[in-house]
């Protein structure tokens, strides 16, 4: 009997040890992982930028065009977040208060943008828009530039960031019910006040993780913005079409340093994403325990 | 045509019209219209385009490294997956957070940071050179570009659905006499397997596509390194708009294949 007691925690400190063996070599894979998958690029960006010290590098962010890129950048990221965010709430709402015919189907199209690929994004305007475009001869007549200026940029932008906050906003809202909204109407509250007062508070941790998402991609998407914007410096450049420029000419620290900029763009987003997760994550433990 | 869950909701007509009218503006009529674009076309005219040479060598080069990626990533992020859900050690926070980096980081940051990387005099490319093989310029190189942009898709499925598994059910497996490997083979496997699958196949359509941070480390050779997004930007830089859109067609179309026969196994592996 002993004996038998014995062998079995024998064999149970053996598995224990073997256990703490597989730990330690899986942690230390992950981060072998994580360094060499992220934390070594981060570094590149950082060493390749200050190669020439802080000079150059402040001299390459200050430039005329780089400010001129980040101009547009920021008028892409400030009309395309906005309006998407409004679709996105709308389309949540829809989606998750009501029951229709075609639901999914819908959902399935909000998401669409994502398994499209960027370029094809930016393609679609310009058969749309530019000069052989569907709509091309009405343009010129009128004079109104499309593709190959801002409008085909944000237009671009706007595609791709389509579905980042419907994205968040249905499950929350689904998991949310209509049994709030219902008590305010019942106490009087008409549509907006119902909205202002009782919806938006509860989805507004979902809301601000959408919007950052949605901001990181609009301030990086490449491939549909290189499509549309014909690549005129200072007036139809991007933070990240300024980068190309600069490095397929081969003015590597000047295309690392507008490079860094963005990659601190990156991070501030990334810490903004924290904190809104981790706030959204409360909200839900605090849902689940009532 | 609507059946509310509730009579007082207010907004059904408002939103859903909005969302339809914004969605067809936006994406519905101009992906439209490359559909209609392609109507210029003659089928054989279509054949022609897309089963030259240099097409075929593209598809073959776009979907391949992107499988690649997508299967490295499955490794990867299921290991990055399972040390933060199940282990506390130092720096986990930190990783946690910085998953999520190539999603915020603009891809051509990506792509500049990993060809200084891996070019063949770059910090880890001078070992490959030394070894007599290229990684940057290479398929190699746009596999791994991929891997970069990527690497969150497998993590942030997998992650869930491993916290939500109750530790008893391995512990009892184990207290019955199974084996690590086949606690995993028997227990975790099935249970993951959905949100692998599906991280798996949102890696791999983002990797077809993906153009930014492919087209710095490709070296975009012709018949070698050229991906399929990038042969759309070749010929739309040529005016060439048919044959554009006819590849443009042609990636959707079998994206669109693929992540069908995704979602099917999906659902032969959840309804056994």
């Amino acid at each position: 009997m002993s004996s038998i007691t014995v062998s079995a925690a024998a064999t149970r400190n053996a598995a224990r040890r073997g256990n703490a063996w597989a730990r330690r070599l899986l942690i230390l894979s992950a981060w072998l992982a994580f360094a060499l998958f992220l934390l070594l690029p981060l570094y590149m960006v950082l060493s390749e930028a200050l190669k020439l010290g802080f000079g150059t590098f402040f001299t390459s962010i200050l430039e005329p065009d780089a400010l001129s890129a980040l101009k547009l950048t920021l008028i892409a990221v400030g009309i395309s977040v906005p309006l998407n965010l409004v679709f996105g709430v709308s389309a949540a709402w829809c989606v998750s208060k009501f029951e229709f015919r075609g639901k999914s189907l819908l959902v399935t199209l909000i998401d669409l943008p994502f398994s499209v690929s960027p370029v094809i994004a930016g393609l679609i305007y310009v058969l749309l828009f530019g000069a052989q475009g569907y709509f091309g001869k009405w343009l010129s007549e009128h004079d109104i530039q499309i593709v190959f200026a801002v409008p085909g940029i944000v237009l671009a932008t706007l595609f791709v960031t389509v579905p980042f906050v419907a994205r968040e906003l249905i499950p929350l809202m689904q998991e949310q019910g209509t049994q709030e909204e219902e008590a305010a109407r019942l106490l009087g509250a008409n549509g907006w006040q119902m909205f202002w007062h009782v919806t938006l508070p509860n989805i507004k941790w979902g809301l601000i993780y959408g919007v950052v998402l949605c901001t990181a991609r609009a301030m990086g998407e490449f491939g549909a913005v290189s499509v549309v914007s014909g690549h005129i410096r200072g007036y139809t450049n991007t933070l990240p079409l300024h980068v190309e420029i600069l490095y397929n000419e081969y003015n590597h620290v000047a295309a690392f340093s507008v490079a860094s900029l963005l990659l601190a763009l990156a991070l501030i987003i990334l810490l903004l994403k924290q904190w809104s997760e981790a706030r959204l994550s409360r909200l839900k433990s605090a849902g689940d325990e009532e | 045509m609507s059946r509310r869950i509730s009579p007082v909701i207010p907004g059904f007509g408002l939103t859903l019209g909005y969302t339809l009218v914004y969605l067809s503006l936006l994406v519905l009529i101009p992906l439209g219209a490359m559909f209609l674009k392609t109507s210029d076309l003659s089928w054989s005219q279509f054949i022609t385009i897309i089963s030259a040479p240099r097409v075929l060598a593209a598809l073959k080069l776009s979907f391949s490294t992107a499988f690649y990626s997508a299967l490295v990533n499955g490794l990867i992020g299921t290991l990055l997956a399972w040390v933060l859900v199940r282990y506390t050690f130092p720096g986990r926070k930190i990783i946690d957070a910085m998953i999520d980096l190539p999603f915020a980081l603009p891809t051509a940051v990506a792509g500049i940071a990993l060809t200084a990387l891996y070019a063949p005099s770059g910090l880890i490319g001078q070992f490959a050179t030394d070894l007599g093989f290229k990684i940057a310029y290479s398929p190699l190189g746009i596999t791994l570009a991929l891997t970069f942009v990527t690497l969150p898709f497998v993590v942030r499925t997998v992650q869930p659905v491993l916290a939500d598994i109750p530790r008893e059910v391995e512990e009892a497996a184990a207290c019955l006499g199974a084996k690590p490997l086949q606690v995993f083979r028997h227990i975790l496997m099935p249970a993951l397997l959905p949100a692998w699958l599906t991280g798996f196949a949102l890696a791999f359509a983002r990797g077809v596509g993906e153009y930014g941070s492919v087209i710095f480390i490709a070296g975009n050779m012709p018949m070698k390194t050229e991906i399929l997004p990038l042969l759309i930007m070749v010929k739309l830089d040529q005016y060439d708009y048919t044959g554009a859109t006819a590849i443009g067609v042609l990636m959707l179309v079998v994206s669109f294949v693929l992540l069908l026969l995704v979602n099917l196994l999906q659902r032969r592996i959840e309804t056994p």
